[in-house]
């Protein structure tokens, strides 16, 4: 991959090539100053005390270091008239977070284990219409869902918005999970169906099995979208079901006069920590999943 | 017992159709190759006996009983694809185990057959391998011990060698015709090989657009030819045919004549022609003759010692006691 990412530069002299990859260093260098700035200045703030914020510059190092504000964010910030901190609504995030994702990744498995292996009638279109799901503006299916919620009993709940997630993440992992199986030969099904394996058997012995680098891209991509969020959490939960999202956005917005920059900047980051942490953790799967299924062999 | 019987046994794929009625009569312990051309519908009709595909009409009779309806798993038979289709995240060994396992075999005999498979088949040092770290010539053989274990009632093959190179195609031939003298169990095998089909049948099927063409043994195919089809696809340099002015002669709409079975003589002879290209195989030597008046080159096979020149001037002679006549419709006339 690394010796890919030049140009072509037969012909050149040896210095003009040395030149040349200096170049593109210090244009990489500088996108990647491009997007950490505002990490930069999120985390050096959240660090910061509010004397500091107020007479400082935006862009120093923290003269004292101080976990005032992380404290604060954690356990203290006020959302409206309750001063508890993020801490409920991180906890919150986790329990509709985990099922969704785990949920939403095994039925999108099973559906495009289907769709790819179980050709049926009709089979396309439905994929089609499964598809055509990922386009979807959720704003358009906000007033029906709350309806279905209700007529549910889970308007509110933490399970009703585990069941949204899943629903409307069922698109993109049947979608990723189905391009992922078609590239199996189908002969492999075929196979086990002789040796006398059944349509979940062959599911559970030989597909999944198969499937680790397209799971972790699934976890990956809706581990993201289920925990950032924010439209369906602030829709469809009540007091004590919030996701951590809509905490952030109310810590945020719920000033007591003055406001505490500090104590923002440590909640965002309290708020993205999970996503970062498992893009660290599983990147270089996301990477090889992604491209997995595009390359024969 | 492995006796397979096929009744107007019919395929459509939406309004084409693929298998018109077929009938068709496997005794036990036969080595039936089917063999065609490409699309010709040979694997579809294996699938169709394995239970993959749903006949469209007809009925499937395995050892006289109604297989129609039955699963694949519960036909007694077992199945070689061309890929291979190993689960290519177990070891050889649990490849070979899981129809076992499947079946919910005791782990004592599992273990047994998966032995005995691995001793027949070579495989005891590769037990533990993956598929991927196996070479081509392994890999059918770990699906064959697959299938053995299993101890069907009749094996198929789904062109098992077209992936492997010539010299490996060769030697699991063999193989593969040891182990049917060995465990004399059923077999059909399904190739688009005319050289496999000879070599390795006890019956041959030709299809051609899902119908059979002939049904025989390779030296009845080879020698008596129904039609004009099962006459060009059967034998290798392919027979002669020729239609046109040398066919009325002999009271024939087409005639057809094996490389073998033209005489070639530089003095004398029925046809006069010139040599194009020669081919040495150093046992035998084919030229290909252009004779005025003909439409194509004719193939003559002389002996390995014949050497004739670009351009030289021959004459052939057909051996008229192997001259196969065809009528108008292709059909061959005694």
């Amino acid at each position: 991959m690394t010796d890919m990412s030049l140009p072509q530069t037969r012909g050149r002299s040896r210095a003009g090539r040395i030149a040349l990859r200096w170049l593109l260093y210090v244009i990489l260098g500088l996108f990647a100053l491009y997007y950490l700035m505002p990490l930069f200045v999120m985390v050096t703030t959240s660090l910061k005390s509010l004397e500091e914020i107020r007479t400082g510059d935006l862009m120093s190092l923290p003269r004292d270091v101080t976990f005032d504000a992380w404290a604060t964010a954690w356990s203290g910030a006020c959302t409206g008239i309750q001063c508890e901190g993020v801490r409920p609504f991180f906890w919150n995030s986790v329990l509709i977070a985990v099922p969704a994702v785990l949920l939403s990744t095994l039925i999108g498995a099973l559906n495009g284990y289907v769709v790819a292996q179980w050709r049926f009638r009709g089979a396309n279109l439905i994929f089609a219409a499964m598809l055509f799901g990922c386009f979807i503006p959720f704003q358009v299916v906000l007033l029906p869902m709350a309806r279905l919620l209700g007529l549910m009993g889970i308007a509110g709940t933490i399970p009703g918005l585990i069941f949204v997630h899943v629903i409307y993440g069922l698109g993109f992992t049947t979608l990723f999970f189905r391009n992922y199986y078609v590239t199996i030969p189908s002969e492999l099904t075929k196979a086990a169906k002789v040796d006398g394996a059944g349509f979940f058997r062959i599911f559970w012995s030989i597909f999944l099995p198969l499937s680790l680098p397209i799971i972790v891209v699934t976890i990956i991509w809706q581990f993201t979208q289920i925990w950032n969020d924010f439209l369906f959490g602030v829709s469809f939960s009540q007091a004590g079901t919030q996701p951590i999202t809509v905490a952030l956005n109310n810590i945020v917005n719920s000033t007591t006069g003055v406001k505490e920059y500090n104590v923002d900047m440590a909640t965002a980051i309290i708020a993205a920590l999970p996503t970062l942490l498992v893009y660290v953790v599983a990147g270089k799967y996301f990477i090889r999943g992604l491209t997995a299924g595009s390359v024969k062999g | 017992m492995g006796q397979i019987q096929l009744s107007k046994v019919t395929k459509k794929f939406g309004d084409l159709t693929v298998i018109p009625p077929l009938d068709l009569q496997i005794e036990d312990g036969e080595f039936v190759v089917f063999v065609g051309p490409s699309g010709c519908g040979k694997s579809t009709l294996l699938r169709l006996i394995a239970g993959l595909e749903d006949v469209s009409g007809g009925q499937v009779l395995i050892d006289g009983q109604d297989a129609t309806m039955v699963p694949p798993a519960r036909r007694g038979l077992a199945m070689v694809f061309q890929s291979y289709a190993l689960y290519p995240h177990m070891s050889v060994r649990k490849n070979i185990a899981f129809p076992l396992r499947m079946a919910k075999m005791d782990q004592a005999e599992q273990d047994r057959r998966v032995t005995q498979a691995a001793e027949v088949l070579n495989l005891t040092d590769y037990l533990e391998r993956r598929p991927g770290q196996l070479s081509g010539g392994q890999r059918q053989r770990v699906a064959i011990g697959r299938a053995i274990v299993r101890e069907p009632q009749a094996f198929l093959f789904d062109e098992p060698l077209s992936n492997l190179d010539a010299a490996l195609r060769v030697g699991m031939r063999l193989e593969i015709s040891e182990l049917h003298k060995r465990l004399a169990t059923t077999m059909i095998y399904v190739t688009h090989d005319q050289v496999e089909a000879m070599t390795m049948a006890d019956k041959i099927v030709v299809l051609q657009a899902g119908r059979i063409e002939q049904v025989g043994s390779p030296l009845e195919l080879y020698r008596t030819p129904r039609n004009t089809f099962v006459a060009g696809f059967i034998g290798s340099p392919k027979m002669n045919l020729l239609s046109g002015a040398q066919a009325e002669k002999h009271g024939a709409h087409t005639i057809g004549i094996r490389p073998e079975h033209l005489l070639i003589s530089t003095e004398s002879g029925e046809w006069e022609g010139t040599v194009g290209v020669s081919e040495h195989l150093g046992s035998d030597t084919f030229f290909h003759v252009n004779c005025p008046g003909f439409a194509d080159p004719l193939t003559v096979r002389a002996s390995g010692e014949m050497d004739l020149k670009y351009k030289s001037r021959v004459f052939l002679t057909p051996d008229p006691a192997h001259l196969h006549r065809f009528d108008a419709q292709g059909l061959r006339v005694e």
